[in-house]
């Protein structure tokens, strides 16, 4: 439909977007290899480990490494749960059952109102159901709650259930992308030879949706990874690294902060190629299936 | 024979949306009318923290309140990100869809074009910063090409890096649903239109916006919905001086206010869910996946 010429400039147009898109953060990338003088900007001084090895020591009060570590934590937690919940939740999307339109638009509100609001109400549950622990604490004179507990807020309660609200949706509309195209007749051929509900299930759904699969596991795992606007203010005193980052932004100026960018970009590309390849090697056995 | 799929599958599903995100909905509703003070919550039935929201709103001689030029600054982001976002989303995937002939190398495009959705929103939005800054590079090259004598002071912390921050972050929501619904453009309908002497713009006029009209829904859904309550942007590549409903709850938050920042969530939750309803009047977002 378009001329050469036309073509042209959206290629052009394209090369733009793409140069956009990536331009900045190599840019950090390439700075974070700075030599010691290096500042926050070009040009580059030099071309050293120094600011990885600054970013080993820690950044002044900040933890990085215990972030870091509660954030892959977290994220496979997360990961986890977002997999079996959204593929056991789309397999009871296949027919309709009641509340399936109402959950369904719990679903989408989950995914489009403002993460603030999110982050406020989960922060109002826990710091309620605390003062009520707290005062049952001492109306039943339960020790350990007088002396020891200070909050039920944390990575499993509070981080968990906050992240789950914004990857869920995402895994569910995944499920419903792949069940909408799913040809249900290779479930009736295992059925009509005489298959069980669940050798059914293990031996040809499964290895059908194996691929879309990996891809709820890395929706799951990189939404957390890096969440931010929900987090904010629902995990009490225990900081994700995106959390210890976006302090960071305010105290540190020099490269450490690149290079601690170029780190979790590094863990981010890392696991999608890991889940890019897994996606390829499962689709070809799928395509064998059929 | 049973199939091995049924309702009870959905349950946890449900029961991890009811009480992470339903139930501190309704303790948000609920706490926005109660009573507070430095250090603690009191449960109430008052309408003081609306009527601090909009305390002066209605004097309209008085000016603009602070409630009102909130919203009028938040939604100054929304739109210029909508539009900005719409353009180049819609471009982008015009060229995937109709200017990449093999399939591979669709896939591997469109790949380039979503990969960073999976990688860190701070770390995009700081990798503007050796780019904006004072000594930045578009300041250093603006300068040695003669164009400027002094550093543009308005590139970084500024309206200007919050809209381009938007626009880095949260254009591929626009790209990835427009060229689903534009992949499915049947290409003989475009032939038709070709061979009966049709411009280029008159195809993406007359058929390819209409027919790619559900995408284009749904990306602005999400871009809007995201622009509206956003703090972690306009705090980055802000500085101090933008305001934005979403930053203000943040800050009430931080100071223990949470009645009212509840009732701040309440409205802006409100008129979120008010302009999706309106959005999708026009289009039916679970027959598009």
């Amino acid at each position: 439909m378009f001329s050469r010429a036309q073509k042209a400039w959206l290629t052009v147009f394209f090369s733009c977007f793409v140069i956009f898109l990536y331009g900045p953060v190599l840019s950090i990338i390439l700075l974070a290899f700075q030599g010691p003088e290096g500042g926050l900007t070009f040009p580059m001084r030099g071309f050293s480990l120094h600011w990885f090895e600054e970013l080993w020591r820690g950044l002044g009060v900040v933890d990085i490494s215990r972030g870091l570590r509660r954030s892959l934590f977290l994220g496979v937690l997360v990961m986890i749960f977002t997999v079996i919940l959204s593929l056991c939740a789309g397999l009871a999307f296949r027919k309709k059952f009641r509340g399936s339109g109402v959950l369904f638009y719990l679903t989408i509100a989950s995914l489009i109102i403002p993460s603030i609001a999110i982050s406020l109400g989960i922060a109002l549950q826990f710091r309620l159901l605390d003062e009520t622990v707290k005062w049952l604490g001492q109306s039943l004179e339960i020790q350990w709650i007088i002396d020891d507990f200070q909050t039920s807020m944390g990575l499993i309660a509070s981080g968990l259930g906050t992240h789950l609200t914004w990857t869920l949706p995402f895994g569910l509309l995944i499920m419903f992308a792949v069940f909408n195209r799913f040809n249900p007749s290779y479930e009736e051929a295992a059925r009509d030879l005489g298959a069980t509900p669940w050798q059914t299930f293990w031996g040809v759904v499964f290895p059908l949706i194996a691929p879309a699969l990996v891809g709820v596991a890395l929706f799951g795992f990189t939404l957390s990874y890096d969440e931010l606007a929900r987090s904010s203010q629902a995990l009490g005193a225990v900081n994700t690294l995106p959390l210890e980052l976006r302090g960071l932004t305010t105290t540190v100026t020099n490269p450490s902060i690149y290079a601690l960018g170029a780190v979790t970009t590094g863990v981010s590309f890392l696991v999608i190629g890991l889940s890019l390849g897994l996606f390829w090697v499962l689709r070809q056995k799928a395509g064998n299936i059929k | 024979m049973t199939k091995p799929t049924n309702s009870i599958l959905a349950v946890p599903f449900a029961m991890v949306l009811a009480t992470f995100f339903v139930l501190p909905l309704i303790l948000v509703v609920v706490v926005s009318f109660w009573d507070y003070t430095e250090y603690s919550l009191i449960p109430d039935l008052i309408l003081m923290n609306y009527a601090e929201l909009f305390y002066g709103c209605f004097d309209w001689d008085q000016g603009l309140c602070t409630t009102f030029a909130t919203y009028l600054s938040t939604f100054k982001y929304v739109f210029l990100t909508w539009c900005l976002t719409l353009v180049i989303g819609f471009g982008v995937a015009l060229y995937l869809v109709f200017c990449v002939r093999s399939l591979r190398m669709q896939i591997v495009l469109f790949l380039v074009c979503t990969i960073p959705f999976w990688t860190s929103n701070v770390i995009r939005m700081i990798s503007w910063i050796p780019l904006l800054g004072r000594n930045g590079i578009v300041n250093t090259a603006l300068m040695s090409l003669g164009i400027i004598d002094q550093p543009i002071e308005w590139l970084l912390y500024s309206g200007f890096s919050v809209t381009l921050g938007f626009v880095h972050l949260y254009t591929l929501f626009m790209v990835v649903p427009i060229f689903n619904s534009m992949a499915k453009i049947d290409k003989s309908l475009i032939e038709a239109a070709k061979d009966s002497g049709a411009s280029a713009w008159q195809i993406i006029t007359n058929i390819i916006i209409p027919l790619s009209r559900s995408g284009i829904m749904i990306g602005s859904i999400f871009v809007i919905t995201i622009v509206v309550g956003d703090f972690i942007t306009i705090g980055v590549l802000g500085g101090q001086q933008i305001a934005s409903v979403g930053k203000i709850i943040y800050v009430e938050m931080s100071y223990l206010q949470f009645p009212a920042a509840a009732a701040n969530a309440v409205v802006l939750v409100s008129i979120t869910l008010l302009m999706v309803a309106a959005m999708m009047r026009i289009v039916n977002v679970r027959k598009e996946l």
